[in-house]
């Protein structure tokens, strides 16, 4: 007598199309956690119009997928996600609807149609920026040497499991200081291979005040410039869109 | 520190940021909110500002003020206004609370991060007593004295609102005024007055502002009303001072009758945030004359003034345009009473036919419930759950506080909820009611005992589940239960204990009934608050000062925090608080909101509690003949309501910008 449930009406239109999406998260936006992205984006796609496609089942979810978002509290300028869409769009006319649907601080920079292979797989590594206030260029190229002859340095950082101790030392690819306009003011850029744990740019922080005096009477900004494909020989970090745009182009 | 009135604080307040948790909450920004020009009204030829700037507080945290409609509408209407402007500012947690007292950063508001003492009004809004404490906090910060009688011209006028300011008495003491009933038009008519005082260069300073407003009937400025009490501690008057001529002896609340002339808000806040409720929400009526008499809500916002078909139709589309919700709150008091209730739902449910957008009912009373309103509703969207309110256990108690809905009436309608497919329905009830007995609260028990039944009867399955809510009940000023004595929180704790066990004990049906209760402490504080007077001042204060805030949160709220400071702060007075909870007021007391006037008679209010103890019940006057409470003939209102006959025709709604988008087009 007992009957199942199944959801009534048609099932979903198929998805046509997939999209991969470049935007930064700049200024103030920059504590949005990843959560917070996720509802602001799926609000903006649907004002924009977005033909976006669903999931089957009761809780029908838009077909959205997130990779590798910065913490809660960097800026960024490289954060991807992959959109699937009903209907074949534009992909510049889709980045232009859905940088005006979102808030200020959320740009969207750059579409393309996926073609194959894992957007993912591609992400291997990130090149950031910490910007440094109240240290000079001296103490942190200091900072950064003392941190690199080292062959382990390990850091604490509590998840969601509990404590978890790491090795941050070998996932860094290169660190170097770069020149500041301001005296008291100093920059890093750090660029990261993506390990699990990821090392995000707060344990190289926590790892820099482990085994150095450094200081700094500020947080210092923390900027995501790039993450994609690691080119070892020049210790830097490529477009991941750039295999998807290749193949647009054929 | 160098400070230029107006100037944003984001810089000192951004490092702070870094060591918060979820720092989003006070960043802004938020989709449709605000910036204005701090001079955006210019200036008089004499140099005179001719802007007046509103900060509107919801002092609770974020996540639960960012949605308040209150809030929302006036920041808008407020805002549309070319020499005013409005931000908002929240309760701040207190990991940042102590890291602004260290860094000294003010009390800000999340719009353009300014100074809230910069502005020239304070709005308060209080939904809930148990924000007095956070106002506290948010006044200290802001630099402005925690005592009205210690403000100067350099602050800000601090205005309370909201239901609870219907009775203001127990924060006499921090607010400079109280303005009760719907603010749309009042938070304007205020705006002129203070425009047109700075515009005259200021004369008079804040004492000739403060008499200007209270000379117009409509704004309770307390410092201009004396109390004196009888040797037993009961109130013996409260009447304008000498000094204060043209101030009235009573202040009116403001009523909007038109709800279509003020489709607010047009363009809903949609915060980054998680917030309480993640919907866009549309009022589809004000007030309510069901007349449950424990029901502050429905008595203060009389009469019932519908807002129309087409009316509804039209903010919920803009609404969804301009935020990109995927699920309307069609909010009332009751909901399913609109007249056009079922056009509405049907109508709504075919424009949004296939675009994954959901409505909701938040507030849906028992008997006008059906099985075709539930299914329109859940048409396009996710099926949440359904909530109705009993309130009373047993018939007896239904009658007493004239909540007429009979077991029969409960149970086809939850029948018809099982039928449609529901496998959850939560029952909200109400412990600690005039002339309870163990009895009737333990009626809830085979209530809830039949729904199970009824429910496996209809569906053929076994798996369905109903949850039985219970909270205390706290009698409010302006009900005919403002004179009934409150269940203590012992006794409170006992009948729900006994409930519990009578739901637990009975193996054919406990596991499939959930049970939520809230304890009776929280309950005495609210009603101590509730229905206190300007003693009760120097008690909020002591708590505050004892470290007592967000006492909404059970994390942070202590009963004994709250007893212990009522113990100092009343020790040398005839009055504690039981005095002002668990006792029975007489009918010629006056009460310490008799002189703020809701509209309800007073005569009709004490009849109306005889007659809730005579198990006599009173009709709805919407679809009966007037019983006389009083608001119409006074506030010179009448009852608004449809039906109007229109539809609501199809509409292409949702992504107009998607043609554009699509391929075909692009090129």
């Amino acid at each position: 007598m007992a009957r199942q449930r199944v959801p009534e009406g048609p099932a979903p239109a198929p998805a046509v199309q997939k999209l991969r999406v470049r935007y930064a998260k700049r200024g103030r936006l920059r504590f949005s956690s990843t959560r917070d992205f996720q509802r602001a984006l799926e609000r903006a796609l649907r004002r924009a119009g977005v033909p976006m496609a669903f999931s089957a089942g009761f809780h029908p979810h838009p077909k959205v997928s997130y990779a590798n978002a910065a913490p809660t509290g960097t800026a960024s300028e490289a954060e991807y996600f992959e959109v699937s869409v009903t209907e074949r769009v534009d992909p510049e006319s889709l980045r232009a609807a859905l940088d005006e649907a979102l808030p200020e601080g959320l740009d969207v920079l750059e579409v393309v149609e996926a073609a194959p292979g894992s957007l993912a797989d591609r992400l291997q590594a990130s090149d950031w920026v910490i910007d440094f206030q109240g240290v000079t260029a001296d103490e942190l190229r200091e900072a950064a040497a003392v941190l690199l002859s080292h062959e382990r340095v390990e850091v604490t950082r509590t998840f969601k499991t509990g404590p978890r101790t790491f090795d941050v030392r070998s996932a860094l690819v290169s660190v170097d200081v770069e020149p500041s306009k301001r005296p008291d003011c100093a920059i890093l850029r750090v660029v990261v291979r993506h390990t699990t744990p990821a090392v995000r740019p707060d344990d190289v922080l926590t790892a820099l005040r482990a085994v150095t005096e450094l200081a700094p009477p500020t947080p210092p900004l923390v900027t995501r410039l790039a993450q994609g494909p690691l080119r070892s020989a020049t210790a830097g970090v490529a477009d991941p869109l750039a295999a998807d745009e290749d193949a647009d182009g054929a | 520190m160098d400070h230029t009135p107006g100037q944003s604080v984001f810089t000192r307040l951004e490092p702070l940021l870094e060591q918060v948790s979820k720092p989003i909450q006070y960043v802004g920004g938020e989709l449709n909110s605000t910036v204005k020009d701090w001079d955006c009204g210019g200036h008089g030829p004499g140099g005179e500002e001719l802007t007046t700037r509103w900060a509107l507080m919801y002092p609770d945290a974020y996540e639960v003020g960012v949605p308040n409609q209150g809030v929302m509408i006036l920041y808008e209407v407020l805002n549309e206004r070319e020499d005013a402007l409005a931000e908002r500012t929240y309760a701040v947690w207190p990991d940042l609370e102590a890291l602004m007292r260290s860094e000294g950063v003010p009390q800000f508001t999340v719009d353009a991060h300014r100074s809230v003492r910069d502005f020239d009004v304070l709005g308060m809004s209080f939904s809930t007593e148990l924000g007095y404490t956070n106002m506290l906090t948010a006044l200290d910060l802001a630099g402005i004295p925690l005592h009205a009688a210690d403000r100067t011209d350099a602050d800000p006028i601090v205005v309370a609102g909201g239901h609870a300011a219907f009775n203001p008495e127990p924060i006499a003491d921090f607010v400079d005024a109280a303005i009760v009933g719907d603010g749309e038009e009042a938070v304007l008519a205020v705006t002129d007055i203070i425009g047109a005082w700075k515009a005259q260069g200021r004369p008079g300073g804040r004492a000739e502002l403060l008499l200007r407003l209270a000379r117009t009937g409509g704004v309770y400025v307390p410092s201009l009303y004396d109390v004196s009490y009888l040797p037993d501690g009961r109130i013996q008057r409260v009447a304008p001072r000498a000094d204060a001529s043209g101030v009235p002896w009573r202040v009116a609340k403001h009523t909007v009758m038109d709800l279509d002339a003020w489709p607010y808000p047009k363009q809903p806040l949609v915060p980054l945030a998680e917030s309480v409720h993640e919907r866009m929400s549309v009022e589809i009526f004000r007030g309510c004359t069901r007349g449950c008499r424990f029901c502050q809500a429905g008595m203060i916002t009389r009469p019932v003034r519908e807002r129309s078909i087409t009316g509804i139709g039209e903010m919920v589309e803009r609404g969804l345009a301009a935020t990109g919700f995927e699920e309307v709150g069609l909010l009332s008091l009751s909901s399913a009473d609109h007249s056009e209730i079922a056009d509405i739902t049907k109508g709504l449910a075919d424009r949004y036919d296939g675009t994954q957008t959901g409505l909701s009912l938040p507030s849906t009373r028992v008997d006008a419930f059906n099985i075709d309103l539930a299914n329109e509703l859940t048409r396009n969207g996710r099926r949440s759950g359904l909530t109705f309110a009993p309130e009373g256990g047993s018939e007896r108690i239904r009658k007493v506080i004239n909540k007429m809905v009979s077991e029969e009436d409960l149970i086809s309608t939850v029948a018809a909820a099982y039928g449609a497919g529901w496998r959850q329905v939560k029952l909200y009830f109400m412990c600690g009611l005039p002339t309870e007995t163990d009895e009737d609260v333990l009626q809830i028990a085979e209530l809830a005992k039949k729904v199970i039944e009824t429910g496996r009867q209809v569906s053929g399955r076994r798996d369905i589940r109903c949850t039985v809510s219970i909270g205390g009940f706290v009698p409010k000023p302006h009900t005919p239960f403002q004179w009934c004595g409150q269940l203590g929180a012992e006794e409170t704790d006992a009948r729900l204990a006994k409930l519990r066990e009578a739901i637990r004990s009975d193996r054919r049906y406990g596991s499939s009934i959930g049970f939520r209760y809230h304890d009776g402490k929280p309950g005495i504080v609210e009603g101590l608050l509730s229905r206190g007077d300007r003693r009760v001042g120097k008690v909020i204060e002591q708590v505050w000062r004892d470290g007592g805030r967000f006492d909404g949160w059970s994390e942070h709220f202590s009963y004994e925090r709250w007893m212990t400071a009522a113990d100092t702060a009343l020790a040398d007075l005839p009055v504690d608080v039981a005095w002002y909870t668990t006792r029975d007021r007489g009918e010629s007391e006056v009460l310490p909101w008799d002189h703020i006037d809701s509209g309800l008679d007073k005569e009709w209010l004490w009849a109306d509690w005889q007659d809730a103890l005579d198990e006599t019940e009173v009709d709805d006057c919407r679809w009966t003949p007037c019983f006389d409470c009083g608001v119409c003939p006074q506030m010179g209102t009448d009852i608004e309501v449809g039906p109007t006959g229109k539809t609501l025709l199809p509409l292409t709604v949702l992504g107009s910008g998607r043609d554009a988008m699509l391929e075909a087009h692009a090129h």
